[in-house]
This record gives structure tokens, sequence and C-alpha cells, in this order.
């Protein structure tokens, strides 16, 4: 009986909440129609008048070159940091040693450090290892100080595991890489899904070090977006239009991934 | 002995995670902390050793009061919101709805879109005089939003009012906004990770379903919530993004963060040693937090 | 699938990884390589980078053997673009030539740290010192070298107001501040916002008591503030401030809420009356199909008629470059007549040259060419060019601060606090 009526209620709230955090997007896809001189802040509400896709075209031509560039960046630092940060999990919750949570702590705290101050050390060092203004110089910035995160979820993914599972395994004669490739991670897909979605958000739509770390043809397309932008006026259709455009690949990620939280369920009940 | 060689690949397998930290984190946060003990304020290094001057100007400083304040109010006041957020919508789209997808990925949509961007569509949205208030006024509201002065409970500490200000409120809602999806994200997987065996079990022992959600969910989800907080505390100190395009340091600072200012303070005024002060600080303040965590942390295991 | 899972996944990383690397090292051989410009700015977008771009096409008509890459930073103002420049700058790696401000942000900047190249043998060649007036010279040279080549001028001390609430309101533009206030109040009590201000990002709140101070001093002595010569507690400093806060009771209730271009935008629709904005604003405008001259119009900020306070990007020579030759011989046509008529008509800036080809520009420009020529110049604060960034910071937070708590005492304390690192 209280069920019946909880799930009208449910809905209910859902779509509330879906309409409030919808109500930007509405804003920015309006804006994103509007030709230049009809944008104004007293105006954000409204319908366009006509519809205008220039800026649209403006700006895919604007962000085109830049696409690849942050395809290459954000898959192999995206699965790479993911590995690391599963491996390090893996080591730090289920083959505890002696200091292991003081690595643990130290690994955790490199999340906190205010990139903008450490931006000049790194400049040189990566230059140093000829790696500066190139996008695998860009790629092991992001891996390494991606660790801490996705060393955090997974760690924390993992602590749920029971040993006993572990155990069994090594009397098998499983040793430590076997455990991890048939235990751990594919208990860990559902993990996998939330830190890639993690990543791949945030390197997507990283821009101090891609700014700082990289020249022109280099650069991901975060910079470029930035680059519609004029030092003085702003042409907000086009920036509203290239935003969409840019969110696209993460948006495509969501819908394809979030699939796999049904995965990550079947994968969940295998524990029990 | 076969024990014996797991645990060197163990090690052998986080050993390149530990180098690097140690270089980019550790290596580097050393120069950022020698820096801030010297005499670099301009654009010619100067390493001479200041002490702690640069430490002490700050504190002395309105601005630097300011955002001391606002960070302590921003980060309770958004973590608590994101962590709520999550698990509430968490919690009902997990209740075997139909277009469960479609929810699921209109709130995870605002993360895919840049900081600069979002800030951008909120300040407009937050405007008082052309925003969500042409809404809200039919109701008889018109709050001020980022543009309010006003700090609630302000007591006088140092040289600022000390409270809630305002202002700080818009700017939680657009970042929770942006970050919601996220929280939920990793609650919807930690409830899916919870044995169906465990809620039956409850349920044939006749709980209600609060009552199951009392003793059995939200002790399961606890280790997410402190992933969250951990996460998320460090998105809002960090939050620089979005407060430059949203509102920048606001009028009397009402806005203003340590990244904004640190930003300032070295790209502008090009005054190396008081921005590295900054990130010191901010630094200091992490650790402050973090070693709490992981007392519990430890306690849990 | 489960078992291959961990396999897969190493596959994909390494393909991922390979393709990214084979993509990238056929150019990651660093910058500023032989035979190759990289022009530094924040001129990404709208009129700035078609100037941008048609200065360099004529860069490359004349010389098609040098290859020149635009290297633009776009973001508020140039905040990002001065933050990625001065990591470069400091880790060792600096642009061909980058966009820095006349005055004070290049010499107590790059050029007190020793980062530049004095290019006096390019102004010889060039003739350039018949061309440039005087004063803007000096406000790139020091110590009898001149560092850098200026390709634009905007003007800081412009009230732009809408004509129409002018003349429904028989009011003319006032000539003192006095007068501004008289006007003020005819309009609030009229319902018209008089003054429109979008200072989220503060600079705006600056330029509006920058007039009030220079009007009060007058160009000499402005200077002499920003040099140290005069104190901060000089009577006409506290003078302005009074009148700042006076004014301040005039300008629309968000302001903090605008961005400059959002206060503007006031002017634009009839609900405020005038705007104290640099001349960018007039760019503005006209690409919101606004008529210049019949929509709105334009006077010198209230009493400093025959001032004109400078902005001027200039383009310098930084040490450690690979190929000078080829950076002089773009610096060459940046400061060309050619060079110049092709960039600054589609800026919307003037030239820093006294012999533009008048033809080109419009009309709000070829008053601003006049009144540049026969004006006493001076450099804005608000736009780093007349103090060390620094000083620019503090007197900005001290502002800030100012613009809502309004206490006189305190504003002179901490203006004189922002200047104290001068000395």
């Amino acid at each position: 009986m209280a069920k019946r009526l909880t799930k009208p209620f449910i809905y209910l709230i859902l779509i509330a909440f879906s309409l409030f955090y919808l109500m930007p997007v509405y804003v920015l896809i309006v804006t994103s129609l509007k030709p230049f001189d009809q944008i104004s802040l007293d105006t954000m509400w409204q319908l366009p008048s006509t519809i205008d896709l220039s800026s649209y075209s403006t700006a895919f031509s604007k962000l085109a070159p830049n696409i690849m560039n942050s395809f290459y960046l954000v898959i192999p630092a995206t699965l790479l940091s993911a590995l690391f940060g599963s491996l390090n999990g893996y080591v730090l919750s289920k083959w505890k040693f002696k200091g292991s949570e003081i690595v643990f702590t130290a690994i955790l705290f490199g999340m906190f450090i205010p990139y903008q101050s450490i931006l000049i050390p790194l400049i040189v060092f990566l230059r140093d290892m000829g790696l500066y203004n190139s996008i695998p110089g860009l790629i092991f910035t992001h891996v390494v100080y991606g660790l801490p995160i996705t060393t955090l979820m997974f760690r924390n993914f993992y602590a749920s595991i029971p040993y006993s599972m572990l155990e069994s395994a090594k009397i098998d004669g499983a040793n430590f890489l076997k455990i991890y490739g048939k235990i751990m991670f594919p208990l860990s897909i559902s993990g996998f899904v939330v830190v890639a979605i993690w990543q791949f958000t945030n390197i997507w739509n990283e821009f101090l070090f891609a700014v700082s770390l990289t020249q022109s043809d280099q650069q991901p397309v975060m910079v470029a977006l930035q680059n519609l932008a004029g030092s003085q006026v702003v042409q907000w259709n086009v920036q509203m239009a290239g935003a969409l455009l840019a969110a696209l690949p993460t948006l495509l990620v969501y819908i394809l991934v979030g699939k796999y939280f049904v995965r990550g369920l079947l994968a969940g009940s295998v524990k029990g | 002995m076969k024990g014996n060689s797991d645990r060197i690949w163990s090690i052998l397998f986080i050993l390149p995670s530990i180098i690097f930290i140690g270089i980019f984190v550790y290596g580097f946060i050393s120069w950022t902390g020698y820096v801030s003990l010297s005499e670099w304020r301009s654009l010619i290094p100067n390493y001479s050793f200041a002490g702690f001057e640069n430490y002490l100007n700050l504190f002395k400083d309105f601005r630097f009061q300011a955002d001391i304040r606002n960070t302590i109010i921003f980060t309770v006041l958004f973590i608590g919101a994101v962590a709520f957020m999550g698990q509430l919508l968490a919690i009902l789209i997990d209740q075997n709805i139909k277009g469960e997808s479609i929810f699921r990925n209109i709130f995870l949509f605002p993360m895919a879109l840049s900081f600069v961007v979002t800030g951008v569509v909120w300040q407009w949205l937050l405007n008082p005089s052309t925003g969500v208030n042409l809404l809200l006024e039919k109701i008889g509201l018109s709050p001020k939003w980022y543009v309010s002065t006003e700090v609630l409970f302000g007591i006088p500490i140092g040289k600022i009012e000390f409270g809630i200000p305002v202002a700080i409120i818009a700017i939680v809602i657009a970042a929770v906004w942006q970050m919601t999806g996220f929280s939920l994200a990793m609650y919807l997987a930690g409830l899916r990770g919870i044995p169906e065996e465990l809620k039956e079990a409850a349920r044939m022992d006749g709980a209600s379903e609060w009552k199951l959600y009392r003793k059995i969910i939200f002790p399961q989800l606890r280790p997410i919530t402190m992933s969250v907080i951990i996460i998320m505390a460090h998105i809002s100190l960090k939050i620089f993004d979005l407060i430059y395009a949203m509102t920048g340091p606001g009028a009397n600072y009402v806005t203003d963060v340590p990244a904004l200012y640190m930003f300032e303070t070295t790209f502008r005024a090009n005054d190396y040693a008081s921005g590295a002060a900054i990130a010191m600080i901010l630094l200091i303040s992490v650790a402050v937090f973090i070693i709490p965590y992981l007392v519990v942390n430890r306690r849990e295991d | 699938m489960k078992r291959y899972g961990f396999l897969w996944m190493i596959a994909i990383l390494l393909i991922g990884t390979m393709a990214a690397c084979s993509d990238s090292d056929s150019s990651s051989d660093g910058s500023g390589g032989e035979g190759k410009i990289e022009l530094f700015s924040w001129w990404t977008a709208g009129g700035e980078s078609e100037g941008l771009n048609a200065l360099m096409d004529q860069f490359k008509e004349e010389h098609p053997d040098i290859e020149i890459e635009n290297a633009a930073v776009a973001g508020g103002g140039g905040s990002n673009a001065k933050a990625v420049l001065a990591n470069r700058m400091q880790g060792g790696d600096p642009p061909s030539t980058f966009q820095v401000h006349g005055g004070d942000e290049l010499l107590a900047g790059w050029v007190a740290a020793d980062k530049m190249q004095p290019l006096n043998d390019l102004y010889e060649e060039n003739n350039w010192k018949d061309v440039f007036p005087q004063d803007l010279i000096d406000m790139v040279s020091k110590d009898g070298n001149i560092y850098a080549v200026p390709v634009d001028i905007h003007r800081g001390n412009v009230v732009f107001y809408n004509k129409k609430v002018f003349e429904e309101n028989n009011i003319e533009p006032p000539k003192d501040w006095n007068g501004f206030l008289e006007v003020a109040e005819k309009l609030k009590s009229k319902g018209i916002t008089p003054l429109a201000l979008g200072d989220k990002n503060v600079w705006p709140s600056t330029m509006v008591f920058e007039s009030i101070l220079q009007a009060n001093l007058g160009a000499e002595d402005y200077n002499k503030l920003w040099n140290g010569e005069i104190p901060m507690d000089d009577e006409r400093v506290v003078k302005s401030a009074e009148m700042f806060k006076k004014v301040l009771a005039y300008v629309n209730e968000d302001h903090s809420a605008r961005a400059w271009q959002d206060g503007s935008q006031l002017v634009a629709d009839g609900k405020a009356a005038m705007n104290i904005m640099g001349d960018w604003a007039n760019g503005y405008y006209k690409s919101k199909d606004l008529k210049p001259g019949e929509d709105y119009g334009w006077f010198a900020s209230p009493g400093t008629e025959g001032e004109f306070q400078v902005i001027t990007d200039t383009f310098g020579l930084p040490k450690g470059v690979e190929n000078p030759d080829q950076v002089k011989e773009f610096l060459t046509v940046l400061g060309s007549k050619k060079g110049q008529d092709a960039f600054n008509p589609k800026k919307g800036s003037i030239p820093a040259r006294t012999d533009a080809d008048m033809s080109k520009y419009g009309k709000y420009s070829t008053d601003t060419i006049k009144d540049f020529k026969d004006s006493k110049l001076t450099p804005s604060l608000a736009h780093g060019s007349a103090a060390p960034e620094q000083v620019v910071t503090k007197v900005n937070q001290a502002v800030n601060v100012f613009v809502t708590q309004q206490k006189v005492d305190q504003f002179i304390e901490s203006l004189k606090q922002s200047v104290s690192s001068l000395k």
C-alpha cells in the first residue's frame, strides 16, 4: 500500500529536481541560438526570435583542430591513472606493509596542493625531460596528479571486499597478479566506471595545466574554448555553443558508461 | 617463500607512484615553502630569507581574513549539500524506477560542462534584477544573491565580520549543481554494491524501509561518504574557475577565496613570496582536516 | 569477458599512448625554434584577433620565408595570458615577442627584471622617434633605452552616454565633478540610473576613482602620486575619495554583479545615462549595432579635458630568444604605418603613430586620433601603466573594500600602504 503511494511521489521529486538541474542548460541552449546583438542579461530567459545556428558553426570551426588533441590526451591519461590508482588501491588495502598507512596519507595529501603554485618547477622539470609542450607531457602530468584521487577511490572500493576471498584464492595458488586479474579487477568494474567518469571529465575540462604546458597546435579543446572569448568583448552565443559542443564527448561517456552501473550491480552481487 | 615474492611484487607496483608523488608533490611543495619564506616580491627571483614576514602580513590582511571565513563557510555548506543531494537522489533513483538512465544523465550532465561556462550561466541566473528573481518575485521573494554584502550571524573577529556571507550561498548553489552528479554516481555504485541478501534478511525480520536504511544501508555507505567528503574538500579548496567566472572576489571580498587571492598575488602583482605563503597556509589547513579523517579510517579497519 | 578484461584494458592503453606519442613526436621539439616567430597575446576573438590576423598577413606578405605562429591565450582582460607568460618567462621559455601594456607593466616588470633587450637601433633605422609621440616613447623607455614598440592606443578617461536620455532630460555633458553630481541628481529624480558601473572585476571602479583623482590633481601631480612624490594623504586625494563616495550613490545597485559589458549595456538600453569606460566600449556598442554619435555619444571624463589617459599595447624582444633578427623584422612591420593601419581599424583602437591614414578609421576613432595629437598624455593606473602591478593590485583591493564600506579614513590608509613598496 505504502509502495503504491511512494512511487508517484518519487517521480514527482525527481522531476522537480530535474527541472531545477536543467534550468541552466535551458539558458545555455537559448543563448547559443541567439545572434550576438540580441544577448543581454535582461533577455536571457527569452526564446530567440529567430534561430541562429551560426554560433555553432563558428564555434565548431575554431574548436575542431583541438578536439583530437583532447582525445589523445584524455583517453590514455584516464586509463593510465585508473590503472595505477587501482593497483595502488589494491596494494594499500590488501597488501598492507609496514608504513603503508603513511604512504597512503602521503599520496592522498598530494590531492590538495594548489597547482597554481607549482607551475614553475613543473615547467622546468618537463623541459628537462623533453616533455614540455607535448601531449605525452600533459598525459604524464595528469596521471601523476591524478594518483591521489584514483588511489583513494579504489582503496575505499577494495576495502569492502572481504579478505576471505583473497585467502581462498591464495590457497588455490594464486599470486599477487593473478588475484588482481581474476578477483579484484572484475569486482571493481563499477569502481572503474566511477573513476573513469571522474578522470575523464576532469582532464577533459582541465584548463590550467593545458594552457601552461602546451602551446597552440598541441593544446586541448578547453583552451580553444576559452580562446573563443576576446579579452574585452565576449560573444556569449559562440561561447555557449562551444561549451555545448565541447561537452558532447563527456556526455557521450556518461550515456555509454552509465550502463555499466548495471554491470557493476552484477559484479557486486558476486561478492556475497 | 611465495608470500615473500608477492610482497616484493606489491611494493614494486606501488613504487613508481611513490617516487612520482615524492618529486611532483613533495619536491615541489618544498620549493613553494622555500619561496614563501623568501623576499621574491617582483619578477626578479630573490631567494633571500624573509622569515615569516609574508605569513604575518597575510594574517593581518583584511582580504585574507575574509578568505579564510569564506573558505570555511563554503566548504561546510558545499560538502554537506553535495553529500546530502547525492545520497537523496541516488536513493530515489535506486527505487527501480522507469527512465532511470534519463534521470541519472540529467544529474550527471552539469559535470560535463567546464566551470568557466557554468560560472557565467549561474551568474546570469542569480543576478538579482534579471535572473531567477523574475520568478521568485511573484511569490514575494527577492534575494540579492551574490550582490549582497551582508554577513549572517556576524561576530567581529580581527578586521572582518565572521559569519555566513549571503553571497557565498549563490556560489554554493552553482557548485552543488555542478558536482552532485559525482556524489550521485558514487552513492549509486555504493548502493548497488550492498548485497541484496542483506536487505532481504532485514525485510524478513520485519524492519520498516526507514529502519532498513538507518540500520543497514547508511552504515554501508559510510566509506563512500568519506570519499565524497575528501574529494569534495579538495574541489572546494581549489574552486577557482567557478568563482573566477561567476563573481570574482566580490564586493568587500564576500566571495573571495584563497585560490583567487593566490592567483592575483602571484601572477598579477608578481608577489611570488606571498602567493607561495597562501599556498602553504592552504596546505597546512588541509592537513588539519585530513589527519582526523585518517584516524577515523584506521579505527574502522 | 571478465577474464580478458584486464588484458583488454592494457591493450587499449598501449594503443592510446602510442597514438598520442606518435602524433606529437613530430612537433614536440619545443618552441622558439629557428625560423619561427611565436606571437604571444591575449587577443583571441572578435576585432582584436581580426586585427592581429591582418597584421600577421601583412608580415607574411613581406616575409614569406619566416614562419609566424599566433599563440594567443584568452581570459578576462589578459589575466590568464599574464599568468602563462610569467610561468614561461620564469621557466626559461620566453615567447618570441609578447603583448604588454606600456608603462610600469613593462618597465617596472620585465625590463626591471632584466628580461628584455633594448630596441634603440630599430627605432633609429625606422626613424620612429619622429612618428611616435615623445610621451609615448617615454612609456616604453628606461635609462635611455627603448624596450618595446607600441602598436595601438586606447583612451581610458572617456564617458559614454546615451544621447536620447541626455536629450529627453535636457542635459549637457558636465565639465567637472560637481557638475556631474548636479546632472546625476536630476537623472535620479527621473528614475534613471545616472552612472552605469559593472565592477565585478573591480578595475572599472578603479577607473572611476582614477578619473576623479586625475581631475583633482591634474595630469602632472597625478603621476607624482604613483612615484611616491606626493603622499596619499594629500588633501586632494582625500577630497577625491569623498567625491568618489558621493558618486557611488548614483550607480546601479547591482554593479558588483555585472562585468563591464553588462554595465555598458545599461547605457545602450537607456536604463542608465553614463558609463566611465575605456574606449573598447565603443567597439562593444558597435558590435551591438548602435550608431556612434546618434545612439551614443562621448566626452572626456569630467575635469580631464585636454588630457588623454593612455592604454597602449606594446611588443618587445625578450632575452633568450633564438632568432632575434627575425623577431626584429616582425617588430618593424608592427611599427610601420602599413602594419598599424592594418591592425587598428579592425581592433577599434587608434594607431600609436601620429601619421595614420585617417580614411581607414570610423567617427569615434578619427575624433580620438585628433585628441591624441593635441592632448597631454598620462598613463592609466587601472591598466598597469602608471604604477607597478603590485601597487595596482593593492589599489584595486582598497577600492573594492571602499566601494562597500565607504570609509574614507580607512581607504586613505590602504592607499598609503599600497604605495609603501615604492620607496
